[in-house]
């Protein structure tokens, strides 16, 4: 490969990362609503007082934290400190800062979403693929109808489900939270499996609402390959079902679905959002939540930045191992 | 003729495929008997959809659901070393492809996969079928196939993409040849390619039979190269070989009406510019004429052939027609009656010449 293409492919990167990072500077912004105003008037509603000099602490506050500049200002302020590797503070847990916050929920969020991404893959793609074999039995080939089904049910849905009939009527599972309220966390036998035993409903939550993707994309490129003479003349040729099944069959249907693949792994930050909320699990999901009502600016930024790299850097990923996949595709041609 | 001189190789008997469709039963293949000698080259034509290639198929037992293979033998080897296709059970039959009968595919462009070098497709042939030998003893052996079809060692390690639709197609003929099959399918092998590569292609196959003394069934539309490649020419109609005969005497006197009209749908030189169709369409499988399935569109055609099945005749040169026009022995016994039925005369088509 040549290192023009990867100079090429990173410049294009960076340009991506900055519009979308400058689109959702923005973006909050149109909004008028004013985040510290809103913190005070939500202290006054619950304390019953409103001190005489608000707009003086709010206009204080607003200078704190760099609001009271005209907004371009404020945009290449951002970007600088962006370029740093500092995102700010936030604005309604400060003194934390927006790195703090991130780096206390992504652990979580990115311990479910793998785990849970890479079986849907696995299962989701098997199952695929054995459907849209021929010689499968009807029972495979109908399994993948009910995970269709289930596809359909928004994910959110599917975890209040959960949480329930699984949690709540037969509470065998707890509903919330990812480990039990009072522990700290530490690396002793006891706290991980209870943070196994909290991550099983929100892990089969994310399995079973978007297998029925995987197996779906699978059953279709499958049902492409499987009538392409590559694959017949692997039979002519005498070859044993399973050897066709693996190296002519699943090989070749199976290129789209490493793409989708990566794509999820970018999008591993934010694919869990909802499900988060739902079982109130401490991840980057239920912070985003959190700092999107309170208008909290720079958490938004920062998570909204944080993603748009990882999908932009996955893109990239799937950009270069994608050669290494399906030998039809090589960058070091005209 | 010489060529049927040599051993028989391949003898189909009473072969039957029935497709089970929603639409109801279709038997694409009706009856046909063959037998193939070493060394030989039959052509196998007729038009589209009359069951040439489920016939292919049907040889090599790959006929998928809903298509069933009724009846029938299919002896493949020479004396001796014969097996009944029919009867292997699958992992044999897995055995028998490859080593007794290949096959040589029609979209040469796409047979090959595209994520696997040729080498490896080849290994993955004889592994299969349980070559012995180290791999570089395999390697060898891929190379020296692959230098009998005229293609560099370099094309071993390279990807399908990488090489050219003639030098794919000789890459499938030289898998076809690893294990030195006794017959050997070749569905139009060059439809998918220009003239200039059709002709080297189809030397190729020749070249690499006759090595191997294999019989070879050439299926195919273009009856040109039937007449330069082959020695019978073998024409189905309907699911049925409706005449088998030497390639002289087929182009220079077919026999049977459908034979005939094939014949003279061709352009020749005296004629220029005016071709003879054939009236009619090729009737659809499902709902097959009585009698004789050709009795539709035959110019012949008589009142026994609307409810009679024309038995087999058999000429002492062992041409074989099966028309109502011909006794035992292949002799005329009918006198042509055109229009005799009050079908529409073969139409004269004008071609705008140039």
């Amino acid at each position: 490969m040549k290192l023009s293409y990867l100079f090429r492919r990173l410049v294009f990167l960076v340009i991506v990362i900055w519009t979308a990072a400058t689109l959702l500077f923005f973006i909050p912004r149109l909004s008028p609503v004013n985040p510290i105003r809103e913190r005070f008037l939500a202290i006054a509603r619950s304390t019953g007082y409103l001190p005489t000099d608000l707009n003086t602490i709010i206009a204080s506050f607003e200078t704190k934290f760099g609001l009271d500049k005209p907004l371009p200002q404020q945009y290449v302020d951002y970007m600088r400190s962006v370029l740093r590797g500092d995102l700010g503070v936030s604005l309604m847990s400060y003194p934390k800062t927006v790195n703090q916050l991130i780096g206390e929920a992504l652990p979580w969020t990115l311990g479910l979403l793998t785990v849970t991404t890479i079986i849907t893959f696995l299962v989701g793609t098997a199952i695929g693929a054995l459907a849209s074999w021929p010689k499968s039995p009807q029972w495979v080939k109908g399994m993948v109808t009910p995970l269709i089904v289930l596809a359909a049910i928004p994910p959110q849905v599917l975890g209040l489900l959960l949480i329930y009939f699984v949690a709540f009527k037969l509470n065998i599972l707890p509903m919330t939270g990812a480990f039990d309220p009072g522990d700290l966390p530490n690396l002793s036998i006891t706290f991980i499996l209870d943070v196994a035993r909290h991550a099983i409903l929100p892990s089969l939550t994310l399995v079973l609402a978007y297998i029925g993707f995987w197996a779906l994309g699978m059953r279709g490129m499958g049902v492409t390959v499987q009538g392409e003479d590559y694959v017949l003349f692997a039979e002519h040729k005498g070859l044993p079902q399973n050897r066709v099944f693996y190296a002519y069959y699943v090989r070749n249907a199976i290129l789209p679905q490493v793409t989708s693949l990566a794509l999820a792994f970018g999008g591993i930050i934010s694919a869990g959002v909802l499900v988060e909320s739902v079982f109130g699990f401490p991840g980057i999901g239920s912070t985003l939540t959190a700092a999107i009502a309170a208008n909290d600016y720079f958490v938004i930024y920062g998570i909204g930045f944080i993603t748009i790299l990882a999908v932009g850097v996955s893109m990239l990923v799937v950009d270069l191992i994608y050669p290494l996949l399906d030998p039809r595709i090589r960058y070091d041609r005209k | 003729m010489t060529t049927t001189t040599g051993m028989p190789v391949l003898q189909v008997s009473d072969l039957r495929v029935t497709y089970y469709t929603d639409a109801g039963r279709t038997r694409a293949v009706d009856g046909v008997n063959l037998t193939l000698y070493a060394g030989e080259r039959l052509g196998l034509v007729g038009e589209s959809g009359c069951g040439k290639s489920t016939m292919a198929l049907a040889l090599m037992r790959m006929i998928k659901p809903p298509g069933r293979i009724e009846t029938g033998s299919v002896l493949v080897g020479p004396a001796g070393d014969q097996v009944d296709t029919l009867k292997l059970t699958e992992q044999q039959m897995l055995q028998a492809r490859l080593s007794r009968i290949a096959y040589i595919p029609q979209g040469a462009m796409n047979s090959l996969n595209p994520v696997m070098k040729i080498q490896s497709q080849m290994i993955d042939a004889m592994r299969a079928h349980n070559v012995k030998g180290d791999h570089d003893e395999l390697v060898r052996r891929a190379e020296v196939a692959l230098e009998s079809v005229e293609l560099r060692r370099t094309v071993m390690r390279m990807y399908p993409h990488e090489l050219s639709g003639g030098m794919k197609q000789r890459v499938c003929i030289a898998i076809s040849i690893l294990l030195s099959p006794k017959v050997i399918i070749a569905d139009e092998p060059t439809s998918a390619l220009d003239v200039v590569v059709q002709r080297q292609v189809m030397e190729t196959i020749c070249r690499v039979q006759e090595k191997l003394g294999a019989a070879v069934i050439l299926i195919g539309h273009d009856m040109g190269l039937m007449a330069q490649i082959t020695n019978r020419v073998a024409v189905m109609y309907a699911g049925k070989l409706v005449e088998l005969s030497t390639v002289r005497e087929m182009f220079t006197n077919p026999l049977h009406p459908y034979a005939q009209a094939l014949i003279s749908s061709l352009p020749n030189l005296e004629n220029k510019g005016v071709f003879q169709s054939i009236p009619g369409l090729a009737p659809s499988l499902l709902r097959l004429p009585n009698g004789c399935t050709f009795h539709p569109r035959c110019k012949y055609a008589m009142d026994v052939c609307k409810t009679l099945a024309p038995p087999q005749s058999v000429t002492p040169s062992g041409r074989y027609v099966f028309c109502h026009l011909y006794d035992r022995e292949g002799n005329r016994v009918q006198q042509p009656a055109v229009a005799g039925n009050g079908n529409a005369p073969h139409q004269k088509v004008p071609v705008a010449e140039n």
